[in-house]
């Protein structure tokens, strides 16, 4: 799925580690924050469409989590390092949604 | 078809063999980013709960100005850029070019501060304050939380950029920028739920947005 090149050929000249990825040049980190950016102007923009009321929440929620997917993946370079880190930031996230959950369930907010 | 640009190989020189073969500082700071997952888990969890409990005002809808709030995501989404290049710079041993983009990264984190205090004063003055009623404790508390996570970034920022003057920032220890981006990309991240869950999704007040 995805080509690769080298921008810099000196760079070359260092082995990568065995067990972290290469990461990104600029030019894809650019890509990746307008995609940011552009996301987050949608969010601000479906905000104030009053037609939009009905499904507000959960494509806000979509644009939130793919951005917070983007940033993880490509400027935290979890798509390119060793899945170690990852498997450390998933168990972190995975007991912030437990939390959440119980603390939300607890004083019964979903049934209000 | 996607094409990635691979200008920068990952380091190999700034740690010592480990047993798991990943340097020690990275794998700590994805420890503690795991468990401040936790502690803004636990933020939000208490900002959600209370969502729609105030029975005195004022409301979000009547403080939240979300087009300045909007400029302030621009403004830390823009210095989670600067840091990504200022890392790719490194790794590429300019170390001047990575400095400005650090200087960068550094003053737009300074400026998402200085709108989270005009934005926090703007709200004091128009009556919501910490003990106003439980929008206001849950908000600042939240939001307190981030900026002070903020304002610790920028001190890293500073630092790293101070060093490199001193020589003790090159290729060979890239590890230290890229660290310290790890957690300046973390605050971002929390911003990113924080814009959602606070601002842009409508309270149950009867006055709320």
């Amino acid at each position: 799925m995805a080509e690769t090149h080298v921008d810099d050929p000196g760079s070359q000249t260092h082995a990568p580690a065995p067990h972290s990825g290469r990461h990104p040049g600029p030019r894809e980190y650019i890509r990746i924050a307008i995609i940011l950016g552009v996301i987050t102007a949608a969010e601000v923009a479906i905000y104030y469409i009053e037609g939009a009321k009905d499904f507000l929440i959960p494509v806000l929620f979509f644009f939130s989590f793919v951005k917070f997917v983007l940033v993880v993946l490509w400027f935290m370079h979890l798509r390119f390092d060793s899945r170690t880190y990852a498997r450390f930031f998933v168990m972190g996230l995975a007991g912030a949604v437990t939390l959440f959950l119980i603390v939300l369930l607890t004083f019964q907010v979903f049934s209000s | 078809m996607a094409t990635l640009e691979h200008s920068a190989p990952a380091p190999v020189t700034d740690h010592a063999a480990t047993s798991t073969g990943l340097p020690h500082l990275k794998l700590a700071m994805w420890l503690f980013l795991a468990s401040d997952c936790l502690l803004f888990g636990a933020l939000i969890s208490t900002y959600v709960l209370y969502r729609g409990a105030s029975t005195v005002g004022p409301y979000p809808a009547d403080v939240f100005d979300i087009p300045f709030t909007s400029v302030s995501s621009f403004v830390l989404l823009a210095s989670s850029l600067t840091m990504v290049l200022a890392l790719a710079a490194i790794q590429r041993g300019d170390v001047g070019r990575s400095r400005v983009w650090l200087l960068a990264t550094a003053l737009l984190g300074m400026a998402f501060l200085g709108g989270q205090v005009y934005e926090f004063t703007s709200f004091v003055s128009e009556g919501l304050t910490l003990k106003t009623n439980v929008f206001g404790t849950s908000f600042y508390v939240l939001t307190g939380f981030h900026g002070t996570h903020v304002a610790v970034g920028v001190l890293m920022l500073l630092t790293v950029f101070t060093l490199s003057f001193a020589g003790k920032i090159n290729q060979d220890s890239s590890m230290t920028v890229e660290i310290v981006g790890l957690y300046w990309h973390f605050v971002d991240i929390v911003w990113i739920v924080i814009f959602t869950v606070v601002y842009l999704i409508p309270t149950g007040n009867p006055a709320g947005g």
